[in-house]
């Protein structure tokens, strides 16, 4: 690791002074994706602010038809949250599977979308349930904010601050992990909204990180069953390949989480 | 602990240590002045050194040094060496290139050392190797074994034209031949064995002082063979003389083999602390490890077998391409072709056996002795042989193995071996029955109720362990002999410290050991000590590894015992005025049989450092030593045999039972032994389904972290492993042990891919059986099948 500065962040406006005063800082919430990348010498921000300790950013209520989360809730919060579990099972279930215990008692909500990783399984969630993101400066929906591998919408100076999360009628998570890392080499968030909606959105599978199927949407909402999808491929061309699997058996991959999602949906 | 004997399950005395975080590792160490290295290694796989610009570097805060590998040879640092000699088949001597600890020339694989820092910290060590400015003219590169041999492929070195390193063979060709002439049936298969890192919890490391008053120095470093190293360092590469250099391995968190060689850090590290004038640390960071450990297997192989009309196997042919990376590490040369080719007779009656092996560089990390060394890779290739073979045949893979199985000992086998006792249908049996073979069909048929793929596969291993008589071994080109060396010191209380050289990185020796004179003399097992790892206070020793610690190092043990037992009978006859032949050793007692006339062992002891009263002649003292050289390997076998269920949506293989049956000959603490099977059969399950080292087309390992290199966890094993020993001693070793380190390593991974291709009637399958390979099969035999 370089030689780096850490501070502490006491408030948000504590936070957002801080990222202001420094060189070429790096927000820190969690790090569980960071501090290795440090430790390789992969990253060397001058400053890492850490958010995690902000009162204002942690917590899990529920706010009308959704569920309200602190950007800087641990994964482990998330899942053993019985609101949680209650309103949104399938979410419960994603965050008590991302990584190990060590991360998820680490690791963030607001840290693992702002890294976006096309393999991280949050982002599915995010789309699929069409939650809103609230960050110092305004508020996005999910598909506005996840812009590309690694990339969200987010400015230099802008902080997540917490996401809500509406609850859906049913919704499930089904991930086929990479046998190494863990992450997901497709998942597949499914979720069936109170308009009769059904959003269905992918991660771990695509180039540009998270994605939703509109096939699959359309014939979920017509025939809510594992079987309306089993014959849906998302296309090959689009996806990630690499030597833990290529591109066809990412596709094969999605279509069969997709239907497991949907059956663990009920 | 109390007194515990040969067959205790005794909890193991090292655990408080380790489990409480007090283990003492090379990198625990500290000494005052103590600089710290940084390497600065090659990003390319195949480059010529134009310029070494360490200007920036030497301006670096805390920087001490950049030293090079021009500097290394100026000051008469040898070459690596390879310390066993291959002769090819035409009678040639192996090619063998030069390794220079740091290169100065041409570097040949990715994360090769050219430069070292020294520093005061090790953060500015690494700051400063970033800054040392290499110019290097990138050289074509070859990463395939089978491509390093064609013509026009790129030269590795001089010394071996067209990369082949060695072009050697084993048994007898036209023997073989004639079997083929004349066979009913011929199983023919292109099998290959993945490459691996071995992964040890313990990075390498090493911390070398230079004392200028006394011209000696100490190296503290991960070894599983102290006294081997400080032989190499001293008699080969010039660091000093024997006598000034102590070699000392603390605790060591794990090797499977990759520690048993003398690497170009540990040596740079040692010239560097005389060289800079102050100690010098090095910790090899994960990503080091994975560019720089050797890895191990990596073998490409056509094999063939003749079976007789009445299923008897008559022949077996082999060509086997082994890749040996960018140079020849310690033990490189013999791993395939002695460890290897000598072993592909397995459990059965083969009476002709004809293998080639080329071995060949290319632009990749070393490879040498990985858990089995050799002798997983002619496992693997016979053992899907033979399930093969019983499926073109259309026999089942029991009977077909148990119609060929060696029943009369010794048995001599065509490859060099005598194997000297066995009983595989005693262990084919135990695990067919554990497993409860006969109920597989009717678990078959539940599984594809629920849309699995349920299959069933044996693998029937033989190794040889304990390597082993020191005249063998040299006369098929070992340059050291094999030998172990044991000194029992009986204190004037009466406690024991037992010097051995064998090292413990992860074996418990400090408790399997102890439990010989726990039990040899009645004695407390606190009362015992182990002493190892350190070449000032053990004289000499070959180390750990070949699962020889057992058979080889306690052999050496309970010769010295018997000596120490002969001294103190005489001891005690002479003090109670009995005949010698009258005393008796029972509960750390020495007895008249026969009398109520005893001495405990500490006033035996006493009396023997007291001198007061001894027999007429005898020296003062109760101190012996041995030096043990088996008569032949031993030879550990079993039956391994793995149930699966394959998702054919995904390709996923879950191992839903894993048998294993084992004749380790006899076993000191079955819980130890317990412990290394589980180990070694999740380490030969990382192998079948996960582990794969993988070097992209221009040398770059891929496979570098853990975020793609697939190490097993244990979500990926079966709820529990289901193990049985059954015991036939070895007749060549007092105590009848063979040895268990290796054969889970060794047996499983064939066991795991015959399940698996008879889970998806697909036997096109190459190692690791990865999800998408597995999915790729099962489409195509779907696909088949509606065709």
């Amino acid at each position: 690791m370089y030689e780096t500065t850490y501070h502490r962040a006491e408030s948000v406006e504590n936070a957002v002074a801080l990222l202001g005063g420094a060189d070429d800082p790096k927000i820190l919430s969690g790090g569980q994706t960071l501090l290795p990348t440090m430790k390789q010498r992969l990253a060397a921000p001058s400053d890492l602010i850490d958010v995690s300790r902000i009162a204002d950013m942690h917590g899990i209520c529920e706010d009308g038809n959704a569920i309200s989360i602190g950007a800087a809730t641990t994964h482990a919060e998330v899942a053993g949250s019985d609101l949680v579990k209650a309103r949104i099972p399938g979410l419960a279930k994603l965050a008590g599977g991302i990584g190990d215990p060590a991360v998820r008692h680490m690791g963030t909500l607001g840290g693992s979308i702002a890294n976006n990783d096309p393999a991280a399984d949050y982002p599915s969630a995010l789309v699929a349930l069409n939650a809103t993101i609230s960050t110092t400066k305004r508020k996005l929906s999910a598909e506005e904010f996840f812009t590309g591998m690694f990339e969200t919408a987010l400015d230099e100076d802008e902080i997540v601050l917490s996401v809500s999360f509406p609850v859906a009628e049913k919704s499930a998570y089904a991930k086929y992990p990479n046998p190494a890392s863990r992450y997901a080499m497709a998942g597949v968030f499914v979720a069936r909204h109170g308009d009769g909606t059904v959003r269905v959105a992918v991660t771990g599978a695509g180039q540009n990180g998270v994605f939703r199927s509109a096939e699959m949407e359309a014939a979920l909402a017509a025939n809510f069953t594992p079987e309306a999808v089993a014959g849906i491929s998302v296309d090959a061309d689009g996806l990630l390949s690499d030597i833990h699997g290529s591109n066809a058996y990412r596709a094969n991959l999605v279509t069969v989480m997709a239907k497991r999602a949907v059956a663990a949906a009920g | 602990m109390g007194v515990e004997g040969i067959g205790a399950r005794a909890r193991r005395k090292e655990d408080k240590r380790f489990i409480t975080g007090k283990g003492k590792y090379t990198d625990d160490m500290t000494v005052p002045g103590m600089g710290y290295a940084a390497f600065v290694r090659s990003p390319h796989a195949h480059a010529k050194i134009v310029s070494i610009d360490a200007s920036a570097a030497l301006d670096m805060p805390g920087v001490d040094a950049v030293l090079t590998g021009e500097q290394l040879v100026g000051d008469g640092i040898g070459n690596l060496i390879c310390g066993w000699m291959i002769h090819s088949k035409d009678g040639s001597p192996m090619n063998m290139g030069a390794w220079r600890a740091l290169e100065p020339e041409i570097v040949r694989h990715v994360g090769q050392a050219v430069a070292v820092v020294v520093a005061d910290t090790a953060a500015q060590a690494k700051d400063a190797a970033e800054a040392v400015m290499v110019e290097y003219e990138e050289l074509d590169a070859v990463i395939d074994p089978v491509a390093a041999l064609e013509e026009g492929a790129p030269q590795l070195h001089p010394e071996a034209p067209n990369n082949l390193i060695y072009d050697w063979e084993i048994g007898h060709e036209a023997a073989a031949n004639a079997a083929f002439d004349s066979a009913a049936h011929v199983t023919t298969m292109e099998i290959h064995n993945n490459r691996l890192a071995p992964n040890p919890m313990e990075p390498r490391a090493a911390l070398a002082v230079y004392d200028t008053a006394e011209e000696h120095y100490t190296l503290y470093t991960t070894s599983q063979n102290p006294h081997v190293a400080r032989l190499v360092l001293s008699a080969f590469y010039n660091v000093a003389p024997e006598h000034k250099l102590r070699v000392i391995a603390p605790d060591v968190g794990g090797g499977f083999g990759s520690k048993i060689y003398i690497y170009p850090e540990e040596m740079v590290c040692l010239w560097a602390s005389k060289r800079v004038g102050r100690p010098v640390k090095w910790v090899c960071d994960r990503t080091e490890a994975f560019l720089t450990d050797a890895h191990g297997r990596d073998h490409r192989s056509v094999a063939e077998m003749a079976l007789d009309a009445d299923h008897n196997i008559t022949g077996l042919r082999v060509k086997t391409v082994a890749n040996l990376g960018a140079y020849m590490s310690l033990f490189s040369s013999s791993v395939p072709t002695y460890l290897y080719a000598t072993l592909l007779s397995g459990q059965y009656n083969i009476p002709a056996i004809h293998a080639n092996v080329k071995a060949v560089y290319t632009n990749t990390v070393p490879v040498d002795a990985y858990r089995g060394a050799g002798r997983p890779e002619a496992t693997y290739l016979l053992e899907r042989m033979m399930e093969t073979a019983a499926r073109e045949i259309g026999m089942d893979p029991a009977e077909f193995r148990r119609k060929n199985f060696i029943r009369s000992f010794p048995h001599q086998t065509p490859v060099i071996m005598c194997y000297d006792a066995g009983d595989y249908d005693t262990t084919l049996d135990a695990a067919m029955k554990a497993i409860d073979y006969a109920g597989f069909p009717a678990r078959k048929a539940e599984a594809a109720s629920r849309g699995k793929l349920r299959g069933i596969g044996f693998s029937c291993y033989i190794e040889a362990c304990g390597i082993a008589p020191s005249a063998a071994v040299g006369s098929l080109g070992a340059g050291v002999g094999l030998w172990e060396s044991a000194e029992v010191r009986v204190n004037p209380v009466g406690t024991i410290e037992v010097l051995t050289g064998s090292h413990s990185h992860g074996q418990g020796h400090e408790t399997t050991f102890a439990q010989l004179i726990s039990e040899r003399f009645g004695l407390d097992m606190d009362a015992v000590s182990i002493v190892h790892g350190d070449t000032d206070k053990v004289q000499f020793g070959m180390g750990t590894y070949g699962s020889r610690s057992g058979a080889v190092g306690m052999s050496a043990i309970v010769k010295a015992l018997d000596k120490v037992e002969a001294k103190a009978k005489k001891i005690a006859a002479h003090l109670m005025e009995a005949a010698e032949g009258d005393i008796q050793i029972e509960g750390g007692e020495l007895k008249v049989a026969g009398t109520d006339k005893k001495l405990s062992f500490t006033e035996v002891a006493l009396a023997a450092y007291t001198a007061h009263n001894l027999p007429e002649g005898m020296e003062p003292g109760l101190k012996e030593g041995a030096f043990y050289d088996p008569t032949n390997f031993t030879f550990p076998a079993g039956t391994y045999i793995c149930e699966v269920e394959v998702d054919p949506e995904t390709g996923k293989t879950e191992i839903i039972d894993f048998v294993a049956a084992d004749d380790f000959g006899k076993i000191i603490n079955p819980m130890i032994v317990e412990g290394q099977v589980h180990g070694g059969l999740t380490q030969g399950i990382g192998q079948a389904l996960l582990e794969n080292a993988t070097y992209d087309d221009s040398g770059q390992l891929i496979t570098a972290s853990y975020m793609d290199y697939c190490m097993p966890r244990a979500d990926d094993l079966p709820a529990q492993f289901q193990l049985s020993t059954h015991e036939t001693l070895c007749p060549g070793n007092p105590l009848g042990m063979k040895g268990c380190g290796e054969a889970g390593a060794i047996g499983s991974p064939p066991a795991v891919i015959n399940a698996i291709t008879d889970a998806i009637e697909n036997n096109a399958l190459d190692m690791p059986a990865t999800p998408e390979k597995v999915w790729q099969l099962c489409r195509a035999q779907m696909k088949m099948a509606a065709e």
